[in-house]
């Protein structure tokens, strides 16, 4: 394969409600390659952890895929039946998520959830030898494994994170999906977990998708970043390029309203407007209300994504 | 362990107040009830000298507090006193009576769980579907039908016209109970000594009052395992579960319903309340020999000592039923203990 | 501007579906409860009027007759129409049901925002009377009262409103607590003003709604409790028409085979539950809508 674990075409999302349908994914086209660090960053309500869910297909009701692929070592997941989409799950494709309290099912044992991640996926592993691969997983992760004997609410957050991740590493996925997972740590053990996560990409070979509306850790840890807004791609690229030199005007505004404590600002730099309306969002580029560049082209037609080695922006601007 | 032992001791002694309370309004309104029970008991024409020597003996001329005083102690003694009609004492009919309801109770309990609980999670499961609208339709309707009425009907249907099942009593005549009586819980007392054919005409008696007491209260069962399961379908830890290739049915009838369990647990306590005071109809319309006929037994016939004793251990059942959830409770959720 | 009845009855009908499209099928089980409480309660209204005999009449024709085109429901064993005594009936038990509802929910509710805002021992001590009123059985503690009081429709309502009282006072109770803490309120306190002020004005609409529902449910219960209450033979002299008396008297008859005496009565007891039950779970959902899905 041309190096992409996952591929994601023209993928929409919609949540059919009852003032109308919203457009929560429209359209959307980028690649994660073997072995990176994809971040997924943009507001709140652009849609970015509704991607996430649709890789696995996690989506609740009401919401749906309405078209597009979602292509894993060239299978498309969006047209898989339910015994090979069971199959992913877990096993080469895991998934964590934001909150770790609520992530763990509060009735049962630590170790008896581990088991019965293991058992799914591997026939006839004994109790004995799945609790075995959890300790040896817990190890790995610097924690003792007679805790594997606890319930999650005896833990602190930052250990419960870890037994997340335990959790979805312990069968070996090529591809990890994180949800935010930093958001509800305070900063220090976001630090202790972000280099936990650095830690085991290297050691398990681990393509990382991190979802996430901070900036800053997406800029720690991600080698190519993708910028959506709106329910739409607007900029993907490698990290430092688009860091450092910003295409898209929106991302170009995001970065510019990052607080810098080394520059003097009377006032914070922030962009006009609000959020779109993604029942009836507005007509042609999804951002235009907001551009400070905004040509007559924009407020007619969507802009395609216009590619410049490898670089793709969303934007009439370089059309 | 401990913390469980600790949380036993202290919910045990918060049995104590309620107990105290609903002990104290059972009192109120027998005594303080208008309607002379003395007179009533005498046959409403005695001299009124009569009266004030019966009343005498009854301690009922005694300052109301003096009344009440003794009135606890009594219960703490566990005397509770003798019947005004019948030449018996309250606690021997009480003993008599008590486990036929238990035995109704807890197999109508048994059965309406089994029926409303897997129905209530299957609704919830197929949320907004027909099957969702036509399970809730269900529960609406079996739980607004009078219980006597279906019992009524079963035994039109089920007893009378195709005579599957007897329409009264414990046992038929030809099965005497002091053969196998020991604990009164028949069905017990019959596989202890042995016979399985009173063991067989015990549980054919058993069949019409549990499932018609079953199935009413199944309706409760259902609109709130519904309810419960709902919520936790939502819950993070069962997405977590997906995210990791659980199948959708482990996901549901193991992940989910335990934990939505718990809570069902806790209203266990008030579905026994419902659970007596449905024994009571159907004990009537099945003339089962139990409590709640025992109750209205007595108020046609005035014995107001004997209606006490019988609130009073609904009461005292009342309060150690919920105890006991509680415990049940805090041994499942291990949140509460530790 | 037409003012005909078929434009308004038009009229009515495409705001209901209009409505029903908005809300779902919850709409329509609010639809369906009040039909079948507007249907009963309109029996119970005109009964003079639809009944075709009166139902004391002990001489409407032959002696425990099975339905037929004389006798719509057939007739008991004193003669006496059927389908005439489940018509006035209605009358019976749904004037106990209501009364006792409006009776608990009175009192539950003050003593509910009485107690929640008082707070302190008094609360304290109140929350205990009625959390044991709540978790002993209700039908019993009824009987217990029904069996002490003379026969009645005041007292029957007595003792139907008292094992309720608690539903009202917990729920409004903890609504209280919960609002009592508002900024607003401190804020109105702050001001001066009196308890009471604070209660009416600000705690109760804030409880309305919820309280709204729980009338309904408790006028279900309340018809069942009823009946039950009669049925056992207490609360109400046997001169009053009323359905689980009905059912009482049939029950004899059962095993000769006169279905249609506990038939129809337990029917009419099952259906106008079931509406008032209709009508409440419809509301419940409405005002506490989900609405995030179709």
């Amino acid at each position: 394969m041309n190096g992409n674990i996952l591929e994601i075409e023209k993928l929409t999302v919609h949540f059919p409600i009852y003032i109308g349908t919203v457009r929560a994914v429209e359209d959307v086209t980028l690649e994660i390659k073997q072995g990176e660090v994809m971040g997924l960053v943009g507001e709140s309500g652009c849609g970015k952890s509704t991607l996430g869910f649709s890789i696995l297909r996690l989506l609740r009701p009401p919401g749906l895929i309405a078209g597009g692929q979602i292509r894993y070592h060239g299978n498309d997941i969006v047209k898989m039946n339910k015994q090979e989409l069971l199959a992913i799950r877990g096993k080469r494709i895991a998934m964590i998520f934001q909150d770790p309290l609520t992530s763990l099912n509060p009735l049962f044992r630590v170790g008896d959830q581990f088991i019965e991640a293991i058992q799914t996926h591997a026939n006839g592993v004994s109790n004995k030898e799945a609790l075995e691969r959890a300790g040896d997983m817990l190890k790995r992760l610097g924690i003792a494994p007679d805790r594997l004997y606890e319930y999650p609410h005896q833990m602190s957050g930052g250990m419960r994170q870890r037994i997340m991740i335990g959790i979805a590493l312990v069968l070996n996925p090529d591809l990890l999906l994180a949800d935010e997972p930093t958001t509800s740590l305070d900063v220090i053990v976001e630090a202790q977990f972000l280099d936990l996560l650095n830690e085991l990409r290297d050691q398990f070979n681990l393509t990382i998708l991190l979802i996430s509306h901070n900036i800053g850790i997406v800029a720690q840890m991600a080698d190519r970043v993708t910028v959506m807004y709106g329910g739409r791609l607007a900029e993907t690229g490698k990290a430092e390029a688009l860091f450092a030199d910003p295409k898209h005007p929106y991302t170009q505004g995001l970065l510019a309203s990052i607080p810098n404590i080394k520059l003097d600002q009377p006032k914070l730099h922030s962009m006009p407007g609000a959020p779109p309306d993604l029942v009836d969002p507005p007509f042609g580029c999804v951002f235009h209300p907001r551009c400070p560049y905004v040509m007559d082209k924009c407020r007619r037609e969507i802009p395609p994504s216009f590619n410049d080695q490898d670089h793709r922006t969303a934007c009439w601007l370089y059309g | 362990m401990k913390n469980l032992l600790r949380y036993i001791i202290g919910r045990t002694l918060l049995t104590v107040p309620m107990l105290f309370v609903l002990l104290s309004i059972v009192f109120v309104v027998v005594r303080v009830m208008p309607g002379d029970p003395v007179s009533a008991m005498l046959g409403g024409h005695a001299p009124e000298k009569v009266i004030e020597q019966k009343k005498q003996e009854l301690g009922l001329n005694r300052p109301l507090i003096v009344q009440y005083g003794s009135y606890l102690l009594q219960i703490c003694r566990l005397d509770l006193g003798d019947s005004m009609i019948l030449k018996q004492t309250v606690m021997s009919t009480l003993r008599d009576k008590l486990p036929a309801t238990v035995e109704l109770t807890f197999f109508a309990m048994l059965i309406c769980m089994l029926v409303g609980v897997p129905l209530g999670a299957y609704a919830a499961d197929k949320r907004r579907s027909a099957q969702d609208y036509g399970i809730r339709l269900y529960g609406i309707v079996i739980y607004c039908i009078p219980v006597y009425w279906l019992g009524l009907m079963l035994q039109m249907i089920l007893g009378v016209w195709l005579d599957i099942f007897p329409i009264a009593g414990r046992t038929s005549a030809r099965i005497f109970s002091s053969t196998f009586d020991r604990t009164g819980l028949y069905v017990l007392d019959t596989i202890l000594a042995g016979n399985v054919e009173a063991l067989g005409d015990v549980l054919i008696h058993l069949v019409l009052p549990c499932v018609t007491l079953g199935l009413v209260l199944s309706g409760i069962f259902i609109r709130l395992t519904r309810a419960n399961m709902l919520d936790v379908l939502k819950a993070d830890y069962i997405l977590a579960a997906e995210a990791r290739g659980i199948h959708h049915r482990r996901l549901v009838y193991k992940h989910a319903l335990l934990n939505a369990f718990v809570p069902i647990l806790t209203m266990m306590g008030l579905q026994v309340a419902i659970l007596m005071a449905g024994a009571v109809l159907t004990e009537t319309t099945f003339s089962w020999p139990g409590m709640g006929r025992l109750l209205l037994e007595r108020i046609y016939l005035r014995d107001y000592p004997t209606i006490q004793g019988v609130i009073v251990v609904f009461a005292i059942i009342v309060a150690l039923i919920s105890l006991v959830v509680d415990v049940i409770y805090a041994f499942i959720d291990p949140r509460l203990r530790y | 501007m037409q003012h005909s009845p078929t434009t308004a009855l038009g009229q009515v009908i495409r705001r209901f579906t209009r409505m029903g499209k908005q809300y779902g099928v919850e709409w329509w089980i609010l639809v369906a409860g009040a039909i079948v409480i507007v249907g009963v309660v309109s029996m119970a209204m005109f009964a003079p009027v639809i009944a075709p005999y009166n139902p004391y009449d002990q001489e409407t024709g032959p002696q425990l007759a099975p339905p037929g085109s004389e006798h719509l429901m057939g007739t008991d064993n004193l003669q006496r129409d059927v389908l005439s005594r489940i018509i006035f009936g209605a009358r019976t038990i749904l004037g106990v049901a209501i009364l006792a509802a409006i009776l608990s929910s009175i009192l539950g509710i003050s003593m509910g925002l009485i107690s929640g805002y008082a707070g302190g021992g008094f609360d304290k001590v109140f929350s205990l009377m009625m959390d044991s009123i709540y978790s002993f059985p209700g039908l019993i503690l009824a009987i217990a009262f029904a069996a002490m009081l003379e026969p009645g429709v005041t007292n029957i309502s007595i003792a139907v409103a008292v094992i309720y009282i608690p539903t009202y006072f917990r729920l409004v109770r903890g609504q209280t607590l919960t609002i009592k803490q508002e900024l607003y309120v401190e804020a109105a306190r702050a001001i001066g003003a009196p308890g009471s002020t604070i209660m009416s004005k600000y705690i109760f609409p804030n409880v309305i709604a919820t309280t709204a529902v729980v009338f309904t449910m408790n006028v279900a219960d309340a018809i069942m409790t009823e009946a039950a209450l009669t049925f056992l033979g207490l609360g109400l002299p046997p001169s009053v028409v009323d359905w689980g008396m009905d059912l009482a008297m049939g029950k004899k008859f059962l095993p000769s085979g006169q279905w249609w005496l506990i038939t129809f009565p337990g029917a009419m007891i099952s259906l106008l539950a079931v509406g008032f039950t209709m009508l409440g779970e419809g509301l419940s959902e409405i005002l506490n809508p989900r609405l995030l899905e179709k």
